[in-house]
Formats: structure tokens, C-alpha cells, sequence
């Protein structure tokens, strides 16, 4: 059933029109960045991006840092949110489960679809950043420098930027397990992915809120941009590690919940 | 004979309305069997609560001697059904449909699955369909294709919600043919329909439901049984009046009925009186006189109250 999942989402032109999307972005940043060589000053913009200049090998993480905010979770709320509503809407749900396909193991199929289409779209912005960094900008191969000014090893590197997309994966989980769970309380995919969004829209304008700020630990978009403490020296931990224990709570709960709704739902589409 | 379908005190409520209300259906092995019923009664809904897709509110089923919903997973792979029209992924072609749907559930094995996936193309008159999308497919195309899908395991029952829906008169006898050549093999048949000269053709036994409630379960036989009566087409219907007085029950322009089960007889008395007749056949209550004497009306009609 996995296989069957994997197969329909990578065989879908709309799998790879989004990711072709996600990756038009960080070019077109690199393009302005190249023809103007105007790059925002440390601390401003989006991380990573001020160095990138100097070297390019950091634009895998600058992509990232890029769609992370909206492109990417937008992407995954698409797909996640289509995931059982789809199905439903155009009515293949009805004999999936008739064919039988249990309800629990096309809820796993789905989700580990989703997770590998989330994978597989981090991985290929980060790429598509490397192969950008290191063609349009300067890239000293032999390392680089962390966010906090000391040399890293490129060994070091492509360690952290490999720890880094994994906690970007992470983080989109979340998403995902919203948008799975507003998927099986609707037939409409439209409605999943918004409700998704409107969560995460919801969380961002939160934490920019003051008297926002007792729950402000708690919003699922709170330590989505942590990653960048990978890159600093010492690595700054506490962040990283919340933000997977926040996820993992978010994910955990959420699933059970679309779960328990999905398993004892009249398929009426 | 075995059961293949038995429910009991079938419920389904849906807010304040019940859907389905109170369903005894008893469906054997070998039968084709005419599930018929206005629009709204609930044959759908029963449909899905067969298939597990929807659960009862309250009652009991059994598909194939097990358990449903429980016994689904043992059950269903012997199933085959069309549920409310085809459903397929439109950006793929019928075959890679049928080799999605059929890789989706357990049992075949993935070198056969070409085969079965052929096979059941044929069956349904798609055997030369090619690489095009099924958006690009016609109506009736996606129903046969959805039909195919149904027939994929070789299911020993066939759920059938209403499968010639936007077929062809040809297509329609293309999916008789069909059916019947699959009962000759000995596959059980459940077919819901409006088409009643359809039913009628096919099915050896019907219920009919009516806002939820089973009005009639009977063999086709029985229901289109001869009424004991002849019919009479004659230019003069008068003169048979006066001929066969007291025999006649009704006139109806040049069609007179005449209590008598036995047209030769009634012939020979009209011929020795000299009265033209151009007709004349054993009187047989169709199916639909049938139905609608049993349902009352629609109960898609939502009239305003009073
Ligand atoms: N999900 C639902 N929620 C509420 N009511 C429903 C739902 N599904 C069906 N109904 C109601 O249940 C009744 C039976 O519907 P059903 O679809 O089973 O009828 P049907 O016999 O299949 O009709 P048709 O011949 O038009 O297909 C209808 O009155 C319908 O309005
Ligand atoms: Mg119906």
C-alpha cells in the first residue's frame, strides 16, 4: 500500500510542478543577489543570506531558509490536505476501502507519502541551492564559516546542513499532521490545506504578539527557523531540541486524532 | 444454497432522518437479485453499509457468512463492487487504474496482475483501450472501466449500484450479456437500479424499498405470476361486452380484459360469435405495475407543508 501511495504521489505532474515552484524562488533571490550584489546586512532578511556572497557553499541553507517561512509549508499543506480528501472528492476513496484497504493502513500510506514527498522536496531545494552556491557564487569548498564567525571544516558543513534538513523535515511534519487531520474531517482538499495554513498563519501573527507570549512557547511555527543554531559555534541545542519535542507532541496528537476520526467515519463521498 | 447477503433490523439515521430503516434482505447463493427503490429510499446507503463503508446504526449483516464491518478484510477481497458511479484517477490511464486499485489491497500476486488487469479489460469490451487519460474517457467508457474494476478478483458476489447509469441502449445489453454470463459461472449478483425493464430482464428475485423500509422481497415469478386473466384487442370492444357478459372487467379503448385463464378459450367464444380480434394474451402484471403499487410516492418529492 505504501508503494501503491508512493507511486501515485510521484507519478503526479502537480508533485513536481510544486517543487519546481519551491526551487524558483531561491534562484530568483540568487539572480537579484548576483546582478545587484546587494545582500541584506548580517542580521537582517533571511538567515544565511548575507553571507552568501561571501560563500556560496551556505546557499543550500539560505534556500531553505527562504521557503521555509511560506513556500514550503504551503507546498506541504497542499499535499497533505489532498491526501484522504482528495481521494474522497474524486470518489476513489469509496473503493479503496471497499477493495479493502484498511482505514489505518491507508492513513500510514498516506502519511509516510507525505513524509517522503516533504524529504524529497527539502532535499532538492538544498541541492538545487548547492548547485546554485557553488556556480553563481564564490564557494570555498574547503569549509566555510559558522553564523558565528568561526571556520567550520567542510566535513562539519555538510554535517550540520544534513541535521538541518532534517529538522526542517520535522517541522513541515507538523504541518502535515494538521493538514492530515483537517483532511479526514472534510471531503474538500481546498478546505484541509486552508485550515492548515490558517493554523500556521494564526501561530505566526501570535508570536509576533506580546500578550501572545505565555502560549507564544507553544505555537507550532515557535522554533520552526532554530535550525540556523545549528550553524552557530558551540551548537546551541535548547532551541533544536524543544522544537522536536514540540513537533513530536504536535505530530503525535494530531495523528491520533485524524486517526480515531478516520477509522469510525461514514465514507459518504 | 448458502447466504451470501443476510442483514437484520438494518438502521441507518442520519440526524432525524432514517435513511435506512429496519432491512431484512436475505440474498442466496446463484441469485440475481433486484434491489429497486425510488430515489432517496436508501439503497446507496444500504449499499455502503454492505461494503463497511458506512456503519449501521443499528443492526446486524452478514456477507458471505461473516461478520461485516468486522470480518471486512477476509470478506471484501471476494467482493467486487460499483458504489454511486466509477471513480477512478483521472490523470492516469484505465489500465494503470486498474493496476493501482488492484496493487492497493492484499492477495494476486504483482506478475499476475497484468494478466488480471487484461483479462477484466476484455471483459468489458476495453480490451484495446490505449495509454489516454481517463479524463479524456467518455461516460460510458469510465463506467465499463469501473465495472472492470469491480470484476478484478474475480469476486464471487457483485455489488452493482446502479452499473448501467450512462450507458447506450448497446452498452446496456453489452452489461446484461455480461451479467449473465458471470451468474452462468456462478457469480451472486446484488444489483440496485431504476431501470426497471432492466431488472426485469436479468433478476430472478427483487425487493423494493420505500423511504427506508422493505416493501416487497418475492421471486420475480411470483410478482409477474399470470392474474388469471386474458386480454383482448378487439376493434369492438362492445360487442365483447355483451358476448362474454359478466366476464369483462374493463375496457380501455380497443384493450378488454376478461376474467379466464385460458386465451383459447376466450378466442374460440369471441370467434364463434363472429367479433374481430387482433390480440390476445395472458394478462401478467408488469414490474413496474408492480413497484408502483407497492411504493408510494418519490421521496426525493419534498412538498411544502400546509
Ligand atoms: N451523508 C448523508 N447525510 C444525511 N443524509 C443522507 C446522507 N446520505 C444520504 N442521505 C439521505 O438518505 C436517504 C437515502 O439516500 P440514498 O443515497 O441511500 O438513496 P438512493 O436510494 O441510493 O437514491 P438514488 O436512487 O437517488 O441513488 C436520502 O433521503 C438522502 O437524503
Ligand atoms: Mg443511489
Amino acid at each position: 500500500m505504501i508503494v501503491v501511495e508512493l507511486r501515485k504521489m510521484f507519478r503526479r505532474p502537480r508533485t513536481w510542478a510544486t517543487i519546481a515552484v519551491l526551487n524558483a524562488l531561491p534562484l530568483l533571490v540568487a539572480v537579484l543577489l548576483l546582478l545587484t550584489d546587494l545582500a541584506p546586512r548580517a542580521g537582517q532578511g533571511p538567515p544565511f543570506l548575507s553571507a552568501v556572497l561571501r560563500n556560496g557553499a551556505l546557499y543550500p541553507l539560505a534556500a531553505l531558509a527562504i521557503v521555509l517561512p511560506l513556500f514550503l509549508p504551503i507546498a506541504v499543506a497542499v499535499v497533505a490536505g489532498d491526501s484522504i480528501a482528495g481521494e474522497a472528492q474524486a470518489g476513489t476513496l469509496r473503493y479503496l476501502l471497499a477493495r479493502p484497504v484498511g482505514r489505518t493502513r491507508l492513513l500510514v500510506a498516506k502519511l509516510v507519502a507525505v513524509l517522503a514527498f516533504v524529504l524529497v522536496t527539502v532535499v532538492v531545494v538544498a541541492g538545487v541551492g548547492y548547485v546554485i552556491g557553488s556556480t553563481l557564487f564564490d564557494a570555498q569548498p574547503i569549509g566555510g564559516t559558522s553564523v558565528s564567525g568561526t571556520p567550520l571544516t567542510s566535513a562539519d558543513l555538510s554535517g550540520r546542513t544534513l541535521l538541518a534538513i532534517g529538522y526542517v523535515a520535522v517541522s513541515m511534519l507538523g504541518v502535515a499532521a494538521f493538514a492530515l487531520l483537517f483532511s479526514t474531517l472534510t471531503d474538500s482538499p481546498l478546505g484541509a490545506t486552508m485550515g492548515a495554513l490558517a493554523v500556521l498563519v494564526a501561530s505566526s501573527l501570535l508570536f509576533t504578539l506580546d500578550a501572545a507570549s505565555p502560549i507564544a512557547p507553544y505555537l507550532p511555527t515557535r522554533y520552526w527557523l532554530a535550525f540556523v543554531d545549528l550553524f552557530r559555534d558551540p551548537i546551541q541545542w535548547r532551541d533544536i531540541t524543544r522544537g522536536l519535542a514540540l513537533q513530536g507532541l504536535y505530530v503525535g496528537v494530531l495523528l491520533a486524532a485524524a486517526w480515531a476520526n478516520f477509522t469510525t467515519k461514514d465514507i459518504t463521498s | 444454497m448458502s447466504a451470501v447477503i443476510t442483514t437484520s433490523g438494518l438502521v441507518k439515521q442520519y440526524g432525524r432522518l432514517r435513511a435506512v430503516d429496519g432491512i431484512d434482505l436475505d440474498v442466496q447463493a446463484g441469485d440475481v437479485y433486484g434491489f429497486l427503490g425510488a430515489n432517496g429510499s436508501g439503497k446507496t446507503t444500504t449499499v455502503r453499509m454492505l461494503l463497511g463503508l458506512v456503519l449501521p446504526t443499528s443492526g446486524e449483516i452478514e456477507l458471505l457468512g461473516e461478520r461485516m464491518p468486522r470480518a471486512g478484510r477476509r470478506v471484501l477481497p471476494r467482493v467486487g463492487a460499483l458504489i454511486e458511479g466509477p471513480a477512478h484517477y483521472g490523470h492516469l490511464s484505465g489500465r494503470e487504474n486498474l493496476s493501482l486499485l488492484d496493487a492497493a489491497g492484499r492477495g494476486g500476486s504483482w506478475r499476475t496482475r497484468r494478466r488480471r488487469v487484461d483479462h477484466a479489460l476484455d471483459q468489458v469490451g476495453l480490451g484495446g483501450i490505449g495509454r489516454r487519460p481517463v479524463k479524456a474517457y467518455s461516460l460510458g467508457m469510465q463506467q465499463r472501466l469501473g465495472l472492470a474494476g469491480a470484476l478484478l478478483r474475480r469476486p464471487e458476489l457483485l455489488v452493482l449500484d446502479e452499473p448501467t447509469n450512462g450507458l447506450d441502449p448497446q452498452g446496456i445489453s453489452e452489461v446484461r450479456e455480461l451479467l449473465l454470463e458471470l451468474h452462468r459461472g456462478g457469480t451472486t449478483v446484488f444489483l440496485s437500479s431504476h431501470l426497471l425493464a432492466e431488472v426485469e430482464q436479468l433478476c430472478s428475485r427483487v425487493v423494493v424499498l420505500d423511504r427506508g423500509r422493505l416493501v416487497l422481497q418475492e421471486e420475480l415469478a411470483t410478482l409477474t405470476a399470470p392474474t388469471g386473466c386474458t386480454v383482448v384487442h378487439t376493434p369492438t370492444p362492445e360487442r365483447v361486452r355483451g358476448t362474454l357478459d359478466g366476464r369483462v372487467t374493463s375496457v380501455d379503448g380497443e384493450r378488454v380484459i376478461v376474467r379466464g385463464s385460458d386465451p383459447a378459450e376466450v378466442n374460440a367464444l369471441l370467434v364463434g360469435a363472429g367479433i374481430p380480434v387482433s390480440g390476445l394474451a395472458l394478462e401478467r402484471p408488469t414490474l413496474e405495475e408492480v413497484v408502483l403499487a407497492a411504493a408510494g410516492t418519490s421521496p426525493d418529492r419534498v412538498e411544502a407543508r400546509p
